[in-house]
């Protein structure tokens, strides 16, 4: 599965050509996707919105000179994650220290063993879970949380996040695994009090 | 339930055979680990479920209409609307 989409040669062409229409229409079908991994990248609205805002004025700029090397799609999550990348440094450079969160990013040694699949979906969905999760994801380091996000969270194959990262794809499959691991440890934890209530209520 | 500490060596396996990129000779190994160790399966089905639970695709995802607005005025789509191709 890959969230890579492709779009047709003809649409790519008028885009580098500064068709606003075509433009219009890139903005309309990838812009939700893209403030939506602000939002997880940066953790803020304000934030996800200048990084949004930021995005496409490069995108636009830089479309005449788009070689078609990679995907539309890819190239643009480039562009993204490059823009809140700068801005969680810049962020970092103003308050003085080093938010990144600082947590062991190897497996630990003991594992939560849990079974908390069969607990019922609404579990899964309600408001409070969602917060849990947005919490746990905020806890990763940056250089996982990036991974997760374009992998798992957007479906963007191995290969794509190597290309929008600029990484190699065996550097991808670690920080994935860890990320994976560090993130199942953590609902574990949170869903394991979940099934004690559930114990307790009956 | 609670914390186990063994089994480590195939914690890294797991993530790998969600995604079916196991060598045969290591997938085969690991599942049959998988048939013994209940411990192990919890954690492959809590995997699978985290990562289910996260994911979210692109296409489902809205911008909040304020939020359309203020970028499309950023970006002064209006305008660009109006242009001619190569101009």
């Amino acid at each position: 599965m890959s969230a890579g989409r492709q779009y047709p040669s003809e649409f790519v062409d008028r885009l580098i050509a500064g068709d606003g229409l075509a433009f219009n229409e890139l903005v309309d079908q990838t812009s939700g996707g893209i403030y939506g991994l602000g939002l997880r990248m940066l953790g803020n609205a304000q934030d996800a919105e200048d990084m949004l805002q930021e995005t496409y004025l490069k995108a636009h700029k830089a479309l005449s000179g788009f070689e078609k090397r990679s995907s539309l799609n890819t190239w643009l999550y480039r562009i993204a994650t490059n823009e809140a990348l700068m801005m969680l440094r810049k962020r970092r450079s103003e308050i003085h220290f080093d938010p990144e969160p600082t947590t062991q990013e190897e497996p630990g040694d003991e594992v939560e063993v849990v079974d908390w699949c069969c607990l019922p979906e609404k579990e899964f969905i309600s408001e409070e879970t969602r917060t849990e999760l947005n919490q746990a994801i905020a806890k990763l380091s940056t250089a996982l949380r990036m991974v997760f996000l374009l992998r798992d969270v957007r479906g963007f194959s191995t290969q794509e996040t190597a290309e929008i990262l600029q990484i190699n794809e065996e550097v991808v499959k670690t920080r994935l695994v860890r990320a994976r691991l560090k993130l199942r440890e953590e609902l574990s934890g949170y869903f394991r009090e979940r099934l004690r209530g559930q114990v307790k209520n009956g | 339930m609670g914390k186990r500490g063994h089994c480590k060596g195939q914690l890294k396996q797991l993530s790998a055979y969600i995604d079916g990129e196991l060598a045969a000779e290591i997938c085969a190994q690991l599942e049959a680990h998988l048939q013994e160790c209940s411990d192990c399966r919890v954690v492959l089905n809590t995997l699978q479920k985290t990562i289910d639970l996260y994911h979210v695709p692109a296409g489902d995802e809205t911008l909040p209409e304020e939020v359309r607005s203020r970028l499309f005025a950023r970006l002064h789509l209006d305008h660009l609307a109006g242009e001619k191709p190569g101009e």
